[in-house]
């Protein structure tokens, strides 16, 4: 339509509920834009995004002729979408369309419901004036590439990749350690049902490896993100593990043959509780199943001295490279999934609880190893000299609900501390006394799995733990230590001496998730984990079209939300290849060349490389498809040669001035 | 009995990080000053110079532009752009006669919902103080045609 | 303020029954070549007391004080009585946060910029525990010592040291040679004024502390702040009656100890002032058979 069409202007004033309707005078501020200039018809309605509402759209484009829509209701990160598209099935462009915020930017932050409406009626009369100017715009369409990138192989990584390999379509996992696995392969049980960890994650692991659509690097980490939605170039570094995966059988001789009869580095795999030797395979299970030389620790590494015990183990495989390179590989790919999972917070920075002073504080994790069968005691609970504890206290919510360390509460920490109730005391026979603020048994089986600890004579004492001692007030408390509390059913402070304490330690987002999140462009929530685009509506999906969230990195949350929420991932990234296109949004910037007087003060602004000069004609000309639409050319050209659709000047100085028309 | 003097603020916010943390203020339903109205712009990159003098010429007392943290921009180096003109923005305002306190720029990213409320809340309180920018007719006149 | 002399108020205490703390740490301070400068015509701090009371007025007092230093030129005000140096620094917190507090004077914010000390901080980081180590002049031949901070000076102000862990006068004791045990009370309250209003409940946690430095083993007790030392050392003979126990543990100030080895004048120590462990005091404190003077 020509700029000299006659301009009408449909309004629509939502009440959403009482969301809106409660604070803002909804019929007032219809009734005022239906007098301001070029308004046709104003309404107001209960729910505009409703289909009724949308139908009031419709309906009213076709009966009025109406050729531009304002709708004044909710944040446009929720429903521009969702109207722009009742635009178009109307038959009106859908970016005749403009969207006032007066809900979360009005009504529901502001009390008084005289100066709400009017800080409405400007805004509303600043888009009448604006969406005057609104030209037709069409999406552009973007080819997706059908590859998938996931970083990170803990189980929402594998189960991720596994749906999507399932589903014919071909996927990089990434993952930083030398196996896959994360967290739950240092797992003994998984509660409720008290499955053996290793038994259900081991098969997709090998399911993994096994998968001809499934490319597996592991021991690498992504190190540069280029290109755009739906066409990413990947940079993957590959760390050399110095034995070659494709020539190693797996035998694991060579470790049985290394110069170091005993293992003298502390394993990470156990936490520190064993060691390992300078070749070595990080758990019995891991995937793939080819050894790791550590140049930190290896002889042969740090004096070239060595008898290379483990290259004649190895025979005619030659699999073991001492001179392996880093590598780089480069990928392209349309989606991302994130699934880079948590870390556990350090309970070094609870010193009262004396982890790392007194030898028998544990956190739960190195428990974990301690009751696993596999782990570094044989599957015995003992205590740091060797003896089994006769009394062990476990204490809840280390580094959570506490506003010195971290606010949020992690989840899966009470049913992980039953859990270890219940083991420790099959174990070991021992007195087992939880020490919990609130008993958080949500899921499916976990109220069930709570109240079978109750008849297995657990001791339950409701309070946060004050302080763990060695202070003992009398004999029976010598060489013990003492848990102090307040058992706030009871009314008084208890000293509850015992021989080892487990600490329930929290979930908190990886040191390094601000790095990873600029890499690919998203943000993170304040507390740290990524950022869900939705946290209700759309839990995996992030701001950045294409690039998706599944497990522990977004939040806290066991395995079985993790694995729901990862299939979710895959699902949303089948659902974009299997479309085959990205919409991108039609806000790029172009050139009017006869204004354009080659100054070039465009060309260094843009970080994207999106406006060349073509020497040609001495002007500047803008890539549409590399252009992102953030406007800073715009701004920047003197000559206001560069416009950007959606964003122009008119546009905005149009809204500037009806900001003041109820000044 | 006059009203008391109500401070107009025009704010330029940008749609990732400060336009997301007013709208997480309103889910947080976190209380402000209603007198900042926000024009919502891609980028804080885009908040071209002639937006914020026309601002001031229809009548702002003061002009907020909200842009990512340093380093965080959605569109990598939009807001270090806008930090620039801002700069020169601010020495410009002030040989017109505007006090350079009425334009502020603030990084918000899309968790600091509580940030918009104090930043406002504050910017309310400094025009409160500096009183309504006044603005003779030929004045208002001149700043347009800057613009 | 390494070179240049520092303001310093002693508080009632260090005029009082913590007479013993002023007299070791003009000694320790002459040792070590530092400058005290009693601030004139100080008042009260108020301590706990007035705080629970009127905190506007304890605030006052506190505030005058601090006036005065700045008047006197002191960038640097020592409070080694740990209720002084607590109502001192809170003055100044609280006047940073809440400037309406300041009632519209605008003299009082002048009194930010005092730096409230304590002296085992200024020792800690001025001084610096190397040169503790390399101006020792007398070898301990004492016993064990346990470091008691009690808890004002450590919470809830984390500038003295650490709050649950705090080491620094383990760290100065042992550059000075004094060996100290793991002593897990080390800020656990010593019962404050309760030893003089409810009588019961103070004595009970003195004799604590007494003990569980005992089992760790340590022969004394080394100390910052004036009631605590008051209060571990004056009732030891009461707790010895009810309890039968018999536990006559010296309790210094840490002044005292690094003084001694440091080479101050034994007699200006005030350790002729302690009332529990006088014979164990006796022994520890002469100087030893082989001397070195500085």
């Amino acid at each position: 339509m020509s700029e000299r069409e006659t301009v009408r202007i449909g309004v629509y004033v939502c009440h959403c509920g009482t969301n809106i309707a409660a604070t803002v005078d909804v019929k007032s501020l219809a009734e005022y834009a239906g007098l301001l200039p070029n308004v046709v018809l104003s309404r107001d309605y209960k729910y505009m995004c409703s289909d009724p509402g949308q139908d009031l759209i419709r309906q009213d484009i076709r009966d009025r002729q109406l050729n531009r829509i304002v709708v004044a209701s909710c944040s446009p990160h929720l429903h521009e979408h969702t109207f722009r598209t009742a635009l178009k099935v109307g038959g009106l462009n859908p970016f005749y369309f403009h969207m006032v915020n007066i809900r979360e930017q009005a009504s529901w932050v502001h009390e008084n419901r005289a100066q709400a409406t009017r800080k409405a009626k400007n805004l509303v009369s600043a888009a009448v004036q604006r969406v005057a100017f609104h030209q037709p715009l069409e999406r552009g369409r973007v080819a997706i590439q059908p590859d998938v990138l996931i970083v990170g192989g803990g189980i929402a990584g594998i189960h991720a990749a596994l749906t999507l390999a399932n589903a014919g379509k071909h996927v990089f996992l990434v993952e930083r350690e030398a196996t896959i696995g994360g967290h739950m392969a240092r797992f003994d049980k998984t509660f409720p049902t008290l499955d053996c960890a290793a038994c259900i994650l081991t098969p997709k692991m090998s399911a993994v490896r096994a998968h001809p659509n499934i490319t597996l690097w592991t021991y690498s980490e992504v190190t540069k993100v280029d290109g755009y939605v739906g066409n990413y170039k990947v940079t993957v570094l590959r760390q050399p593990r110095y034995v070659d995966e494709d020539l190693c059988s797996g035998c694991l001789e060579c470790i049985e043959a290394c110069v170091y009869k005993q293992a003298k580095v502390p394993d990470d795999f156990n936490l520190g509780l064993s060691k390992r030797r300078p070749i070595y395979i990080p758990f019995p299970q891991a995937v793939p199943q080819v050894p790791v030389v550590d140049p930190e620790t290896c002889i042969q590494f740090k004096s070239g001295k060595c008898k290379t015990t483990c290259i004649a183990a190895c025979g005619d495989r030659h699999a073991i490279n001492l001179r392996m390179e880093p590598k780089e590989e480069r990928i392209e790919v349309g989606t991302v999934i994130l699934a880079t999972g948590f870390q556990t917070f350090d309970a070094h920075r609870v010193p009262y609880y004396g982890y790392g002073k007194y030898p028998n504080v544990y956190t739960a994790l190195e428990v974990e190893r301690l009751v696993n069968a596999s782990g570094p005691t044989a599957g015995e609970v003992v205590l740091r000299d060797g003896r089994r504890p006769e009394a062990v206290g476990i204490v809840h919510c280390v580094g959570s609900r506490d506003e010195n360390t971290h606010r949020w509460c992690s989840r899966v920490c009470c049913m992980y501390s039953l859990k270890l109730a219940h083991l420790i005391k099959e174990h070991t026979g021992a007195e087992i006394f939880n020490f919990y603020i609130d008993m958080r048994t949500p899921g499916k089986g976990f109220e069930e799995f709570y109240q079978k600890l109750l008849t297995e004579r657990v001791h339950f004492i409701r309070g946060r733990v004050a302080e763990v001692t060695d202070w003992a007030l009398d004999p029976t408390e010598e060489g013990k230590l003492v848990i102090r509390v307040e058992d706030t059913l009871a009314g008084f402070v208890r000293r509850i001496p015992v021989d080892m304490v487990v600490l329930a330690t929290g979930l908190e987002p990886r040191t390094d998730a601000p790095e990873v999140r600029r890499l690919f462009n998203i943000s993170c929530a304040s507390e740290g984990f990524f950022l869900e685009r939705h946290p209700k509506l759309a839990p995996v999906n992030t701001f950045t079209d294409g690039i998706f969230l599944a497990g522990c990195c977004q939040g806290p949350k066991d395995i079985p939300d993790t694995v729901a929420q990862a299939g979710a991932a895959a699902a949303e990234a089948l659902a974009l290849i299997d479309a085959g296109y990205l919409e991108t949004e039609p806000n790029t910037a172009h050139v009017e060349e006869e204004k354009c007087c080659g100054c070039k003060t465009c060309i260094s602004m843009c970080p994207y490389h999106a406006v060349a000069f073509v020497d040609e004609i001495h002007k500047s000309r803008v890539n549409e498809v590399l252009c992102k639409g953030c406007g800073t050319c715009v701004a920047a050209c003197p000559s206001g040669a560069i416009r950007q659709n959606l964003f122009e000047d008119d546009e905005i100085f149009a809204e500037i001035e009806g900001v003041f028309s109820n000044a | 009995m006059p009203e008391p003097f109500e401070p107009k603020i025009v704010a330029f916010f940008c749609n990732w990080c400060t336009y997301l943390a007013a709208d997480l203020a309103g889910t947080s339903r976190i209380k402000y000053c209603p007198n900042a109205e926000v024009v919502r712009v891609m980028c804080s990159g885009r908040v071209d110079v002639q937006f914020v003098l026309k601002a001031f010429a229809k009548g702002a007392d003061g002009v907020l532009i909200g842009g990512c943290h340093p380093g965080d921009c959605h569109y990598q180096e939009g807001n270090y752009k806008a930090l620039r003109r801002y700069r020169l923005l601010r020495r410009l305002i002030r040989q017109m006669g505007i006090e350079d306190e009425r334009l502020r720029l603030e990084w918000i990213s899309a968790a600091e919902g509580d940030r918009v409320r104090a930043v406002i809340n504050d910017m309310v309180e400094t025009l409160k103080r500096l009183g309504p920018l006044q603005k003779s007719e030929e004045e208002r006149a001149h700043l347009l045609e800057v613009a | 303020m390494m070179s240049g002399v520092y303001g310093y108020f002693p508080g009632c205490s260090l005029k009082g029954t913590g007479v013993a703390y002023e007299e070791s740490l003009l000694a320790l301070f002459r040792a070590l070549h530092l400058g005290l400068a009693e601030l004139e015509d100080w008042n009260c701090c108020g301590a706990t007391s007035y705080m629970s009371i009127d905190e506007r007025d304890a605030f006052s007092l506190s505030a005058r004080n601090l006036t005065m230093t700045q008047k006197a030129g002191h960038r640097d005000l020592i409070a080694p009585c740990s209720a002084c140096y607590l109502a001192l620094r809170k003055t100044q917190d609280y006047l940073d946060r809440y400037p309406k507090i300041a009632g519209g004077n605008g003299s009082l914010t002048s009194i930010r910029a005092v730096r409230v000390r304590h002296p085992l901080e200024v020792l800690y980081t001025d001084v610096g525990v190397e040169r503790i180590r390399k101006t020792v002049a007398r070898h301990w031949h004492g016993g064990r010592v346990a470091c008691y901070y009690g808890c004002q000076t450590v919470r809830p102000y984390s500038e003295v040291d650490r709050d649950h862990d705090p080491v620094r006068m383990d760290e100065l004791l042992g550059a000075a040679e004094i060996p100290t045990v793991d002593y897990s009370l080390k800020t656990k309250c010593c019962g404050g004024s309760l030893t003089g209003t409810t009588h019961d409940v103070g004595v009970r946690l003195v004799y604590i502390l007494l003990k569980e430095a005992a089992r760790k083993g340590a022969e004394a007790i080394v100390t910052v702040c004036p009631l605590c030392q008051y209060n571990l050392d004056a009732y030891q003979s009461e707790i010895r009656r009810s309890s039968g126990e018999r536990l006559d543990m010296p309790v210094l100030y840490f002044t005292q100890v690094l003084g001694w080895a440091l080479g101050a004048e034994i007699e200006s120590l005030g350790l002729a002032r302690a009332i529990s462990g006088r014979k164990r005091i006796a022994q520890w404190f002469q100087p030893a058979e082989k001397e070195a003077y500085v």
